[in-house]
C-alpha cells in the first residue's frame, strides 16, 4: 500500500526548527511539524500564513457590542418605553455596562470558534495518529511529516530530503488507521 | 534514548526537570491513584458538606427566606456578602492567567491552571447566592432578555441586570479560557492513559489535538486574545458588582471609590485563596519542584500591594464621609467604628491591613506555614469586609424609627459553610480528574530554562 506520508523524528526542538526551515527552503509546502509544546518560530519556519483569528475576534467583539447596545436601545425606546419622571428613554450611559460585557462575550466566543476553525479541530481521526511512536509528540518527541500526495515530492525525493536532515528515525504513515 | 534538555534552577522551576519528568509528575496525579488517604478524608468531609448545602437549598426553596436572619431594614445579609466575597476570590485566577500572561510573568505558569479552576468554582458559588436570595428563585431567568409572552424586557438601568450580564460573561469567558488552555494537556493525558475509557474520555476532550505547528500557532494567538479580553473583564466584573451598592443612595454604599476599591479587595482575597490552595496542593502532591518559594514570594507581594491599595480605599471612604459634611455618611462611619458591629470593622482592619504588613519581610513571604495562616485570616477579613459593607450601611440609615439589628441565624452560617465545602469539594475533584498545572507550558519552561543555563 502506498504510504500517505513520511514521519521523521528529531531529537530536540532546535533540530526540528532547523529541519522545518530546510524543508521549507527546499520548496516543500506539504510539511507539518509536531511538538509537545509551543516551539517559538516553528510556524514561521514552515511558512504558515498569518492567523485570521484576530480579525474574527474583532468582528465578534464589534458585533457583540453593537448587538448589545441595539438590544437595549430597542427595548428601552421602541418596544417597552417607560416614562419615569420624564427621564430620557435613550439613557445611553446606563447602557454601557451591558454593552461592554456583550463586547467581551462576543469577542471571546468568536476567538474560540475561530481557533477551532483555524486549528481544524475537532478532528478525532488523522492518519498521523497511526504512525508508530507518534504518542511521543505529546511528551518529548519532535516530528516532521512530509505528505506524499504532493506530486512535486514523490517518495524518493521526500525520503532523501528527510534523511539529509539527520533525523532519529523515518517511518511511513499509512492513509488508513490500523 | 535521550531525555532531552534538563532544566536549570530559574527560581520558578527547580533544576533537574525534563519534558518527561514534569509531564509524569502532573499526569501521575490524574492517571495513577496517588491521592492517598488525606485526599479521601477531605473529599468525604467536603462532600458531606456539599450534600448538606444542597439539602439546605432545598429547604430554603420550600420554606422561603425567613430561614435567614434578614428582615427590614437589613434585607441583604450573608447571601449578598457571600456572593461578593466569592466573586472577588475568583478574580485572582483571571488576573494570574490573563494579566500575568500579557506581562510575560513566568511565575504564572505553574499556578495558572488551578487558579483558573478556583475562579470557575468561586464564580459558580457567587452566581448561586443571588438566585437563592431572590425569594422566588424559579423566576431567576427573568433577568435574561428573551422573547416572552409578558412582552417585558429587563430593566437596563438596574445594576442588578448589569450584574447578571457581568457574572454570566465572566463565567463563560473563564470557562473558555480554561478549556482552551487544557486542550494540549488533554492530548498528553490521552496518549499516556493506559485504560481505554480514560484514553477515550481525554481523547474526546482533546478534540483530536495533534500538537501540529499550525495548531500551536493558532492556539497561542487565540489564548493571547482571550487574555486580552479577560483583562478588562476582570476589572469590570467587580466594578459592576460594586455598582449594586454604589448606585443606591444609602449612606455607606453611595461612594465613587467603590469600583476600584472592590477590585483591590477582590485581588487581595483572591491571591490569599491562591496561597490557601497552593500550600496544601504543593505539599500533598509533591510539587515542590514546580511550585517554588518564588511563587509564594511573588503572590505574597501582590497580597501586600493590594492590601495597601485597600487601605487607601478605607481611608478615602472615611475622608470622603467627613469631607462631604453629610451627617448620614458621618454617622455611618462613626457607627462602623463604635456601633454593635464594630468588632466586624476592627477585625477586618486587623486581618486585611494590619497582619499583611508582616509581608514586608522576605523571610515571612517565604515561610509557608505563616503564609498559609495569613491567607486564611485575609479570607476571613475580606469576608468580614463584605458583611461590614452590606450590614452596617443598612441597619441604621435615615429614619431612626426604622433602625434594626441583623443577627444571622444558624441557616446563614450553614449556607456560608456549605458553599465553602462545595467549593472545596469541586476543587478536590478537579485536582484528581484534571492536570492541576499546565503540562505543555511547563515543558516550554523546561526548554527555556535549559537554554538559559547552557
Amino acid at each position: 500500500m502506498k504510504p500517505w506520508g513520511l514521519l521523521a523524528q528529531f531529537d530536540s526542538a532546535e533540530a526540528l526548527l532547523v529541519a522545518a526551515r530546510a524543508v521549507h527552503a527546499a520548496g516543500c509546502r506539504q510539511a507539518e511539524a509536531y511538538a509537545p509544546f509551543d516551539v517559538e518560530g516553528l510556524d514561521e519556519a514552515l511558512g504558515l500564513p498569518p492567523s485570521r483569528i484576530p480579525a474574527a475576534t474583532l468582528a465578534g467583539a464589534v458585533l457583540g457590542g453593537a448587538g448589545g447596545y441595539f438590544m437595549q436601545w430597542y427595548a428601552a425606546v421602541i418596544d417597552l418605553p417607560l416614562n419615569i419622571g420624564g427621564r430620557p428613554e435613550h439613557s445611553w450611559p446606563m447602557f454601557i455596562p451591558v454593552t461592554f460585557e456583550m463586547t467581551i462575550l462576543g469577542g471571546a466566543l468568536a476567538a474560540v470558534l475561530a481557533f477551532f476553525v483555524a486549528a481544524r479541530l475537532p478532528a478525532l481521526d488523522h492518519p498521523v495518529f497511526g504512525a508508530p511512536g507518534f504518542e511521543q509528540a505529546s511528551r518529548d518527541g519532535f516530528f516532521l511529516l512530509l505528505r506524499l500526495d504532493d506530486p512535486a515530492w514523490p517518495r524518493d525525493e521526500a525520503e532523501r530530503l528527510l534523511q539529509g536532515l539527520s533525523p532519529r528515525s523515518v517511518a511511513p504513515v499509512q492513509e488508513v488507521m490500523p | 534514548m535521550s531525555l532531552g534538555p534538563v532544566s536549570t534552577d530559574i527560581g520558578v522551576l527547580q533544576a533537574g526537570q525534563t519534558y518527561r519528568s514534569v509531564g509524569d509528575r502532573i499526569e501521575g496525579q490524574v492517571l495513577d491513584h496517588r491521592t492517598g488517604r488525606l485526599w479521601w478524608i477531605a473529599f468525604g468531609v467536603s462532600g458531606c458538606g456539599m450534600l448538606v448545602f444542597l439539602a439546605a437549598i432545598g429547604w430554603l426553596f420550600y420554606k422561603g427566606l425567613g430561614l435567614w436572619g434578614i428582615n427590614i431594614p437589613v434585607a441583604w445579609g450573608f447571601a449578598i456578602a457571600n456572593c461578593v466575597w466569592w466573586i472577588g476570590i475568583g478574580h485572582a485566577g483571571t488576573f494570574i492567567s490573563a494579566v500575568l500572561l500579557l506581562a510575560r510573568q513566568r511565575w504564572r505558569t505553574s499556578i495558572n491552571r488551578f487558579a483558573e479552576a478556583m475562579t470557575l468554582f468561586a464564580a459558580s458559588m457567587a452566581g448561586l447566592f443571588p438566585i437563592l436570595h431572590l425569594g422566588r428563585p424559579w423566576f431567576a431567568y427573568w433577568l435574561a432578555p428573551y422573547p416572552n409572552r409578558m412582552e417585558l424586557w429587563p430593566q437596563w438601568r438596574s445594576p442588578l441586570v448589569w450584574d447578571f450580564f457581568a457574572i454570566a460573561t465572566y463565567l463563560t469567558v473563564s470557562l473558555l479560557f480554561w478549556y482552551l488552555g487544557l486542550i494540549p494537556d488533554m492530548a498528553s493525558l490521552r496518549d499516556r492513559a493506559r485504560q481505554r475509557w480514560k484514553a477515550l474520555t481525554f481523547g474526546l476532550l482533546a478534540l483530536g489535538w495533534r500538537g501540529e505547528a499550525r495548531q500551536w500557532a493558532r492556539h497561542r494567538t487565540a489564548y493571547l486574545l482571550l487574555a486580552g479580553l479577560a483583562t478588562p473583564l476582570v476589572v469590570s466584573v467587580h466594578s459592576v458588582v460594586s455598582l449594586d451598592f454604589a448606585i443606591g443612595n444609602t449612606p455607606g454604599y453611595h461612594s465613587t471609590i467603590f469600583p476600584p476599591f472592590f477590585v483591590a479587595g477582590a485581588l487581595l482575597s483572591g491571591f490569599a485563596m491562591v496561597i490557601t490552595l497552593a500550600v496544601p496542593l504543593r505539599h500533598f502532591f509533591g510539587l515542590q519542584a514546580l511550585i517554588t518559594p518564588v511563587h509564594f514570594d511573588n503572590a505574597a507581594k501582590v497580597v501586600l500591594a493590594t492590601c495597601c491599595l485597600l487601605g487607601y480605599g478605607y481611608l478615602a471612604e472615611i475622608f470622603t464621609a467627613f469631607y462631604s459634611g453629610d451627617r448620614y455618611e458621618i454617622a455611618v462611619t462613626l457607627q462602623r467604628w463604635t456601633g454593635p458591629y464594630a468588632f466586624v470593622y476592627w477585625g477586618m482592619i486587623a486581618c486585611n491591613i494590619g497582619l499583611p504588613q508582616l509581608l514586608w519581610w522576605r523571610a515571612n513571604r517565604r515561610n509557608l506555614a505563616l503564609l498559609f495562616g495569613l491567607s486564611l485570616l485575609i479570607n476571613l477579613g475580606m469576608w468580614a469586609e463584605r458583611v461590614m459593607i452590606v450590614v452596617t450601611s443598612l441597619y441604621q440609615d435615615y429614619l431612626p424609627s426604622s433602625w434594626g439589628l441583623y443577627v444571622p441565624t444558624r441557616w446563614d452560617w450553614l449556607f456560608l459553610a456549605g458553599s465553602i465545602c462545595t467549593f472545596a469539594w469541586l476543587f478536590l475533584l478537579f485536582v484528581r480528574l484534571l492536570p492541576a498545572i499546565s503540562i505543555a507550558e511547563m515543558r516550554g519552561l523546561v526548554h527555556d530554562s535549559a537554554k538559559e543555563g547552557a
